[in-house]
């Protein structure tokens, strides 16, 4: 018996189509590939630190976008962040289905882009299939290989899109193309634009269906009141299924006394697919909700006459008649998440401190004794500077009588903008009989400029074992 | 637009519930599904082989016999003030990143500066004790933990504790710096000879009376008197005063620190007495081994004033 185990790809060639779903997501694209290009170029005022808006630089340690520098200790917000993205993830799909694989994925808007240019190459779907089977000559030579280039071009602009948020962009423009620039922007950029390629340009929807986990999981997340794009079957089939627009079918009239839908079966809603599927199968893995059958189908049935949305949005509760609920647990827990999730971190940025202090105690030995009666603790003191001006500070210990605090000969504590440093520090104090193992306190860390409210970090001090 | 077109994706087009089997049946109605891969799956396990035999030329990978293929990769470091050349390794990569890596190369530069710098500066420097404090942590660990523990509180009656003020030759920047340069022989003679036990435990009231314990008068005097006279000569290393002569390296011996004779940990006077007296008895020798020809001048300037900050320097 000779069965495959393995089956050949079907090529896909979409035709284009226009309409309201369309413009939507052109909208979409534009926006997305002005933000993603435009936005390393943009030029930002700080008192110290770069002058660009968005930067990520990795070898200092320094995040900066806009008026807010991010620093590695800050790493939780990304925590916050990523959990909004993932709710967000789960919220939106189970209301609207697949709304971030249709309309903004990367994977969709590069694919989309890189169809339009093989698209104005090589010409519609006829000429593209055409052009597909003809044998190897100068013109299909000609045709796929610009069409080719131009996709690395493409390719290549994104791979260095992308480099240019982690480095000062016009000198590393420059630097990149003079054979300056680090060997990771070399190797980010053509890795990336190797990756863009394939993906956007050769592995298209077999990325969507094989590879990406998220079009997996999303299916988990659907319900009966999941808005889905659908084939209105019972309008389109009829009782007697779809029928072409032959000379005795030609009226709805007609149609309807012969048992036949409104389907026209005139293939449309398939030709323009990007996955390649037939929407009036049902729901499909292989779907991303694009809409494009949406607007294909309403194409044809403006030319028809008949009302539109023959293929639409609309939920399995819908089509057997019910009505859509929105307002469910589900929908309602994933939205009180975000809020407080992103509540939370508008609040940790807004609220966060401008400098940044911790003190841990020794613990190696945890106390000593002293020559004059006195117990001793050691304390390193971690402070950074998260301000854009130079801090000049001023170490207390409050919270304790009779405490008293030894800095060594260190007088002056002065941060540059972003500069951390560690103060080690030691505090005697003389134990009276009935103090407990370990007492409280806290250190108090003021600016000598006074424009900084004083810090005060908690910790302890430890008498016996 | 043409309603004559076929369709692209020529697929077969299934219902949901006709999927394709292999034909294997068992138990009547057990059949085994067939959803092919799509042929570029097989291809990227074809390149994962590629990728296989590539790294197996570039990288270690092999074992014949009792070696292994070495690969053509190669690492090159400085070892003992040599260029050394090897097959590509984690170690030899972890050797050479910590001589020419960005951070061992900051790091450098960081104890180049402190090196030039004065110990007046580098006390009152706190960004120089913060780098002290990072990197005098490895070298104290490799050279010195071992003795003086990690946190440098010692071990009673073994090693010193540097965490306290109480020191036996010195704790300014200058005598510390000194001690570990040249290393230290500390020695008290035993009494076993000299003093009967009597004596001894004279001596140790008396002693312990400095420490502000509650002794026997009598024996604290007599004590004192042995303490301060010819018969102990105990004076000439420890001062009339009994506060300890830096240059003997003898200590203290009003402060109530104890770090040869365990006297916090006993129970009662008697058996204080009895854990000086003892001591006295025995007598002690201790060394610090010298480190001038071991670690280079920056180096132990780094210790030095890491040892200063722990807690007691002068």
């Amino acid at each position: 018996m000779s069965q495959s185990l393995f089956e050949a790809r079907v090529p896909i060639h979409p035709r284009s189509v226009s309409g309201r779903f369309r413009n939507l997501k052109t909208g979409i694209l534009l926006l997305a590939y002005g933000v993603f290009f435009l936005l390393p170029w943009l030029r930002w005022e700080r008192e110290t630190g770069p002058s660009q808006a968005v930067l990520f630089d990795i070898p200092n340690r320094h995040f900066y976008l806009f008026d807010l520098v991010v620093y590695p200790q800050d790493i939780f917000w990304l925590a916050g962040l990523l959990m909004i993205a993932a709710l967000l993830l789960f919220f939106v799909t189970g209301i609207a289905g697949r709304v971030f694989c249709g309309y903004f994925c990367f994977q969709t808007l590069w694919t989309d882009v890189f169809m339009f240019l093989e698209r104005r190459i090589q010409g519609e779907r006829p000429a593209r299939i055409r052009l597909s089977k003809q044998p190897w000559n100068a013109e299909k030579i000609l045709k796929l290989g610009s069409t080719h280039a131009s996709w690395l071009l493409v390719a290549f602009a994104t791979g260095l899109g992308f480099v240019l948020y982690w480095g000062d962009a016009p000198a590393l423009v420059r630097a990149f193309f003079t054979g300056e620039a680090a060997n990771a922007a070399y190797i980010t950029a053509g890795l990336l634009t190797l990756t863009t390629y394939t993906f956007a340009g050769l592995a298209r929807e077999q990325v969507c269906t094989y590879m990406c986990p998220y079009a997996r999981f999303q299916s988990v997340m659907f319900d009966q009141d999941t808005l889905i794009v659908s084939y209105d079957e019972a309008r389109g089939e009829g009782s007697a299924g779809r029928a072409k627009p032959t000379r005795d079918l030609k009226t709805r009239e007609q149609r309807q006394q012969a048992g036949v839908g409104d389907c026209i079966d005139c293939g449309y809603c398939v030709q323009v697919c990007p996955t390649g599927i037939d929407i009036r199968d049902g729901l499909q893995i292989e779907c991303i909700h694009c809409a494009l059958c949406v607007d294909a189908c309403d194409a044809i049935m403006d030319k028809q006459g008949w009302p539109r949305g023959l293929i639409r949005y609309t939920s399995e509760s819908a089509l057997e008649g019910g009505k859509t609920r929105f307002l469910k647990l589900k929908t309602v827990g994933y939205g009180t998440a975000i809020v407080v999730v992103a509540g939370l971190l508008v609040l940790s940025v807004l609220g966060r401190a401008e400098l940044d202090a911790s003190v841990s105690q020794v613990r190696q030995p945890l106390f000593v004794q002293m020559s004059d009666g006195s117990t001793q603790n050691s304390y390193e003191i971690a402070l950074n500077n998260k301000t854009q001006r130079s801090l000049d500070l001023d170490i207390d210990v409050v919270g304790l009588e009779g405490a008293t605090l030894d800095l060594g000969r260190v007088e002056e504590i002065v941060l540059e903008p972003s500069q951390r440093t560690t103060v080690l520090a030691r505090v005697r104090y003389h134990p009276a009989h009935d103090d407990p193992t370990r007492l409280p306190l806290q250190f108090e860390i003021t600016d000598r400029d006074g424009i900084m409210d004083p810090l005060r970090v908690g910790s302890q001090l430890s008498l016996r074992p | 637009m043409s309603t004559n077109d076929k369709p692209a994706n020529e697929r077969p087009r299934k219902k949901p519930d006709e999927v394709e089997t292999t034909g294997h049946i068992w138990d009547a109605s057990l059949q085994e599904y067939n959803n092919p891969l799509p042929r570029w799956w097989l291809w990227g396990f074809y390149a994962t082989v590629v990728f296989a035999v590539v790294y197996w030329i570039l990288f270690p990978a092999w074992p014949i016999g009792d070696g292994f293929t070495k690969g053509l990769n190669t690492i090159t470091f400085e070892q003992d003030g040599e260029e050394v050349t090897t097959h590509w390794n984690t170690r030899s990569l972890l050797a050479r990143d910590m001589q020419t890596g960005t951070h061992a190369v900051r790091q450098r530069e960081m104890l180049e500066t402190v090196g030039a710098m004065e110990y007046d500066e580098i006390l009152a420097d706190v960004d120089a004790m913060s780098f002290v404090n990072a990197y005098a942590k490895g070298s104290y660990g490799t050279w010195c933990a071992a003795c003086h523990q990690t946190g440098g509180a010692g071990v009673m009656a073994q090693y010193p504790n540097l965490r306290d003020d109480n020191w036996h030759w010195g704790g300014t920047v200058e005598q510390i710096e000194e001690t570990l340069v040249l290393g230290r022989l500390g020695y008290m003679p035993g009494y076993r000879e000299t003093l009967n036990s009597e004596q001894l435990e004279q001596v140790a009231a008396y002693v312990l009376s400095l420490n502000g314990y509650e002794m026997d008068e009598e024996s604290v005097s007599a004590g004192g008197d042995i303490f301060t006279g010819e018969l102990g000569g105990c004076f000439q290393c420890h001062g009339m005063d009994a506060a300890g002569i830096a240059s003997q390296g003898a200590p203290n011996l009003t402060n109530d620190l104890w770090g040869l004779v365990d006297v916090p940990g006993a129970a009662d006077d008697a058996e204080r007495v009895a854990r000086v007296s003892s001591f006295v008895h025995e007598g002690v020798q201790r060394v610090m081994p010298a480190f001038a020809d071991r670690l280079s001048p920056t180096e132990i300037k780094v210790l030095t004033a890491y040892v200063h900050s722990l807690g007691g320097g002068q």
